[in-house]
């Protein structure tokens, strides 16, 4: 079979992603465990919050992202164990595929999976705090959506360093979790702006920092990963 | 040139489809590969046989790129594995201890998966194609997870296979496979063979490897200490040889 064209880097990774998420499609393993845990984490607020003290409007940003960037955490942590039950990984670096294309797949496909626990995770909050966006919402969704891709950058990336070492569970959310920091605080900032009906002007640089760190951290993950797969 | 001198002319050498020169691999102070030279043409099955321990895997996961070389060289139809172009790369297949295979997807998906990922054009045909030569046929929407551990086996062969690899590299494949499976896999192998494949195969089967080999290795302690041609071999006498350089090494 001579006439073998090696697919490009798009489309190995739109493959992988598709992969990725037929597997949790039938498991439903990450998403399930990340949403209870989101639901569970917004209920556990809810009944400690004392309403009389602190505003919902004060509360509800922190809870929300406090929950998004952990449940987001459960989940990653499969993203290559999967790959290294029956050393699947192999199969795929075998393959004359860019390294980068693997990368890419795994983080699209995380993003699916962390988008879709946000969109259940935000109503949830707006429900339980009795917020009001108003036409807010959309921006908001824009955010979390940024956020995502903020975190599964850095995510897929420590997730593919942590996967070999023994204390793997462990070992990811402390590498992790400090570089979710600077994806937390400027959606937390610009969901508190949007709730108290500021103007769009306000909340523009806390977007322009999550852009920026989406455009550093994405372009640095992709170029650093082939080294983390490297034997 | 006249036909004359184009008779005496020497027969060109065949090319190496796989070549190792002086290959060392480390793992910190330990060397599992110690200078390694090896050439496998096309057309030919190399029988690697050794006991635990003694670099086998290792060897083959640096034929199939999988582990950098500590120094040495690979080559894959001439050119550095290391600097060899995609599709050159693509043309090794490997069936290792484990699967490689997605436990939840079904048999048919992880073929056309492997399949996709190395640029087949008619995916469905190639799919097909390999999952009948692997006697897999009704068993194609079946998740892998709900086979036995030999049918595993035969997807998993059905998946290094299903891109046509010049170079196939087999790690104890018979492992886990019944009589007829193992029947099957033998005819498998001999037809990828006939058909111009290169084979390198781990074994701990004197009798199997010989059947396949057009030769023969033994490898211990990251060496190769013998290498010879699989015609004309006494399995018997080889197996002896084997077992006495074993026992060399260990003491």
């Amino acid at each position: 079979m001579s006439q073998l064209k090696p697919p490009g880097l798009l489309a190995v990774a739109w493959m992988i992603a598709r992969k990725d998420l037929a597997i949790e499609y039938r498991t439903r393993s990450a998403f399930f465990s990340s949403l209870v845990f989101s639901l569970l984490g917004v209920s556990i607020f809810y009944m400690v919050w004392d309403p009389t003290a602190v505003r919902p409007i004060d509360m509800a940003p922190g809870v929300l992202w406090t929950i998004f960037a952990f449940a987001g955490m459960l989940g990653l942590h499969r993203t290559f164990g999967l790959e290294l039950q029956t050393r699947a990984m192999d199969g795929l670096l075998l393959a004359p595929v860019p390294r980068e294309a693997i990368f890419l797949g795994k983080a699209l496909a995380n993003l699916v999976y962390v988008s879709s626990v946000l969109a259940i995770t935000i109503p949830a909050v707006v429900l339980f705090y009795n917020l009001e966006f108003g036409s807010g919402l959309l921006i908001l969704g824009g955010i979390g959506l940024l956020a995502a891709i903020g975190l599964v950058s850095v995510g897929t990336l420590f997730s593919s360093m942590t996967v070999h070492t023994r204390f793997a569970e462990l070992l990811l959310p402390m590498l992790a979790l400090p570089f979710f920091i600077p994806v937390v605080v400027p959606a937390a900032q610009a969901s508190a702006k949007l709730l108290v009906g500021a103007e769009l002007q306000t909340v523009l640089p806390w977007i322009q920092v999550l852009v920026a760190f989406d455009l550093m951290f994405g372009v640095a993950c992709v170029l650093a990963f082939p080294f983390t797969i490297e034997d | 040139m006249s036909s004359a001198s184009a008779a005496v002319a020497p027969a060109p050498k065949p090319v190496a489809v796989c070549e190792t020169v002086a290959l060392v691999r480390r793992f910190g102070r330990r060397r599992a590969v110690a200078g390694v030279d090896l050439s496998i043409a096309a057309g030919e099955c190399l029988a690697l046989f050794g006991p635990n321990g003694a670099g086998k895997t290792t060897l083959l996961r640096l034929l199939a790129g999988l582990l950098r070389p500590t120094s040495g060289e690979v080559r894959l139809l001439g050119t550095p594995l290391t600097s060899a172009a995609a599709a050159e790369r693509g043309r090794v297949g490997l069936i290792s201890h484990q699967s490689m295979l997605y436990d939840v997807l079904t048999v048919e998906e992880n073929v056309a998966f492997a399949a996709r990922l190395h640029g087949v054009p008619d995916v469905g045909s190639a799919t097909a194609a390999a999952i009948a030569r692997l006697g897999l046929q009704g068993r194609e929407l079946t998740p892998v997870r709900a086979l036995s551990r030999g049918w595993q086996q035969r997807v998993s062969i059905a998946r290094a296979i299903v891109h046509g690899p010049a170079l196939l590299l087999l790690d104890e494949p018979y492992t886990g496979l019944d009589v007829s499976g193992a029947r099957a896999l033998t005819d498998l192998l001999r037809s990828l063979r006939d058909d111009g494949s290169s084979l390198a195969l781990i074994t701990h089967s004197v009798q199997e490897g010989l059947g396949l080999a057009t030769h023969a290795a033994i490898m211990l302690e990251g060496t190769i200490r013998r290498y010879e041609p699989a015609s004309g071999l006494d399995p018997v006498e080889f197996a002896e040889a084997y077992r006495l350089l074993a026992l060399e090494s260990a003491a």
